[in-house]
């Protein structure tokens, strides 16, 4: 209050400025995992960008990632975006000074990639997304786009609770927990769910909300579903983790996940497979993050300068209770 | 009318009432939306409810809003709460997880008390920063608040460890005597701060030092000490909140618990009409912003608000609170006002002012 505002403004600046390298300093610790500048020893060099660690499923595909690199002989350059896309900028540029051979990433949003992708088709550093797209109109920005179907699984989902209510004669309530509002995954399997559930009038989205992908959320979101709509038959969450979170609110409710309530979710993560097999959950359609080999070959083949599929989808199925508790065992994450 | 004008002067001047107003509005908003909105109904001996989700939920922000209000009454600010909350909830967590039997009363306590323990270094390391080295509490805590993320990941393995303890589970969900565990927590905790704060003189040399660090060391306050004090505070509350958040879905995400909750415990504290440049707090406003945000979040819940839209909602209503608690905007509005009230009455209304 006494001090004067330029001297505030001056020192502040700074500060900021200090911080702001601070960070840069810390996040660069943080990813140089992998050691040396490469590239000299002929090995391909591949940085990639990955959202964060967010949830079992991002954790188990980074390991794949990790692990196929190493089994492929491709040096590495890992970096953790911490669940921001200026991080992910900053870490693509980064990579394309370092003179990377390949660059992939998951991008965290759909949009706002266009001007650091044209950086690197100038820096001619070939970029491979992963797992999620980017709505970038120029397609020749990225070579090649590898990961699930979004719609598809969202369809998946539906398709399944289709089959389950075409007896149904009265209305089926569903209430929704969206992802990261803005994601892809989100948007995504919000319209393939939405696609396959217009098969029958019967069914209809009371509610949907954001959820992001996180427990916490989703159990928040769940326990105002549960008081606005007094007849919930149906949950759809676009993430296990967020189906988790609800299930503690449907119980807190007095009412039995799996049974007054049927709950279909995406991914097929651990804990979700657990809560599926115990007839929490009645339906998961799976989300496979193990693409790190796919990933590899992929990455091989754009440095070979051969020409590479726009689209390669990851291989996935579904689970019902019965085939959770047979696939539990040997789950991998 | 000027009469009524003027006894109504000390309710309508005072600091809690547009943050009041409001609250009001917002959950008359909803009861219109839902008219069982404002019901509670005992469900297996416990309240059950929006009303009481609101107040559960706000208890953790609540808790870390306290511990901002001492910091920045002090001219500081503490970036580093919802770290310090992911790293406390992870340690207690991971803790937990590796014990033998998670519902052990012994094994859920010395895992908060490690927790506990850890969060008081990591404010004490603020505190350091800030009142030991003289960096700028901005930049100070900002350190911690990127590394104690990392850390908190580190701690997990980038994994969300769940657990299954009863015990732990009571300190998000459990209830006491019907009422949720949490808010009697965050209710204990603010009843001791204020009595700290303001039934002893340290409320007064907290905003002795940050109305004039260098003046308040002249007469004879340990200013340093006092700066170091408020962050191990700060900490200690981001903690309990830490606890809390992980007690409620039973598991540590060291990416998603506490994440942005630093910033609405800074609008909670302003909201609260405390001022940003030091030298005055108020709890109770405290307790009032941070209801309010639980509540817009709530309520954008219970009326299904587009999600694409939530942010504008929010802001909006943020942006309509700090605007109605600023007294220039508030005179400037009255200006407006003015010429249909006799010329003499806004002077004696400004006078009538001061007092309250």
């Amino acid at each position: 209050m006494l001090k004067t505002g330029t001297t505030i403004t001056r020192r502040g600046l700074g500060a900021i400025l200090a911080a702001g390298l601070l960070a840069t300093g810390l996040a660069a610790c943080g990813n140089s995992d992998t050691g040396s500048d490469g590239g000299d020893d002929g090995k391909i060099v591949l940085g990639f960008s990955q959202i964060g660690a967010e949830s079992g499923w991002r954790t188990a595909n980074t390991n794949s990632i990790k692990e196929s690199a190493a089994a492929a002989g491709i040096e590495l350059k890992f970096d953790d975006a911490q669940g921001k896309q200026e991080n992910q900028i900053k870490a693509i540029r980064n990579f394309i000074q370092q003179k990377v051979d390949v660059i992939a990433f998951s991008p965290i949003k759909e949009s706002g990639w266009d001007t650091v992708l044209k950086e690197a088709k100038d820096a001619k550093i070939p970029v491979i997304l992963t797992d999620r797209a980017v709505d970038s109109a120029d397609k020749s920005l990225y070579k090649s786009f590898l990961g699930s179907d979004f719609v598809k699984e969202g369809r998946l989902a539906g398709e399944w609770l289709v089959e389950q209510k075409k007896t149904a004669t009265g209305p089926v309530n569903i209430v929704e927990l969206q992802g990261t509002t803005g994601s892809a995954p989100a948007i995504d399997r919000k319209e393939g769910f939405a696609t396959a559930i217009a098969a029958n009038p019967n069914l209809k989205i009371v509610a949907s909300q954001s959820g992001d992908f996180t427990r916490a959320g989703g159990k928040q979101v769940m326990e105002q579903f549960l008081k606005a709509n007094p007849k919930i038959d149906v949950l759809f969450a676009h993430n296990d983790d967020m189906g988790l979170g609800a299930l503690e609110a449907i119980t807190a409710a007095g009412k039995v996940p799996g049974k007054d309530i049927t709950i279909i979710t995406i991914d097929a993560v651990k804990d979700g497979m657990q809560a599926l097999a115990d007839g929490k959950f009645n339906f998961i359609a799976e989300c496979s993050p193990l693409l790190g080999d796919q990933l590899m070959d992929l990455v091989k083949k754009v440095k070979a300068g051969e020409e590479v599929p726009a689209r390669v989808e990851t291989q996935e199925g579904t689970f019902t209770q019965e085939q959770a508790k047979a696939a539990l065992p040997t789950r991998k994450y | 009318m000027s009469t009524v004008k003027a006894r109504l002067a000390p309710v309508t001047g005072h600091r809690l009432f547009w943050p009041l107003v409001v609250l009001v509005v917002l959950l008359a908003a909803n009861t219109v939306y839902r008219p069982s909105f404002l019901s509670v109904e005992l469900k297996n001996g416990q309240l059950y409810g929006s009303l009481i989700d609101i107040v559960r939920l706000s208890a953790p922000l609540i808790l870390v809003a306290l511990g901002m209000s001492l910091v920045i009454a002090t001219g500081g600010i503490d970036l580093s709460v919802g770290s310090v909350a992911a790293v406390s909830g992870a340690i207690a967590c991971l803790y937990i997880s590796e014990q033998p039997d998670q519902n052990s009363l012994g094994a859920v306590l010395t895992a908060l008390a490690i927790a506990f323990g850890i969060a008081l270094l990591l404010g004490a390391w603020n505190g350091i920063l800030v009142a030991g080295i003289g960096i700028q509490p901005i930049i100070a805590t900002l350190i911690l608040m990127v590394a104690g993320r990392g850390l908190a990941q580190l701690i997990t393995s980038g994994q969300i460890i769940t657990i299954n303890s009863e015990p732990y589970k009571t300190i998000g969900v459990g209830h006491l005597l019907t009422l949720p565990f949490a808010i009697i927590i965050a209710l204990a905790v603010t009843l001791l701060v204020a009595v700290l704060t303001r039934r002893t003189a340290l409320g007064m040399i907290i905003e002795a030092v940050g109305g004039n660090a260098e003046a308040s060391r002249l007469a004879g306050i340990r200013s340093r000490r006092i700066t170091l004090l408020v962050y191990v505070v700060s900490a200690a509350c981001a903690a309990i909140a830490g606890f809390m958040m992980t007690a409620n879905v039973s598991s540590a995400d060291g990416n998603a618990v506490g994440l942005w909750v630093e910033l609405d415990a800074i609008l909670a504290v302003v909201i609260g009409g405390t001022s940003l440049a030091g030298g005055r707090f108020y709890l109770s406003g405290t307790i009032v912003g941070a209801l309010i945000i639980q509540t817009l979040t709530t309520s954008v819940y219970a009326m299904n608000i587009d999600p694409q839209t939530t942010l504008l909602f929010k802001a909006v209503v943020v942006i309509a609170v700090c605007l109605i608690q600023a007294p220039a905007f508030r005179a400037r509005f009255r200006r407006r006002q003015a010429p249909t009230a006799p010329p003499a009455a806004p002077v004696e209304k400004q006078k009538e002012q001061v007092p309250a």
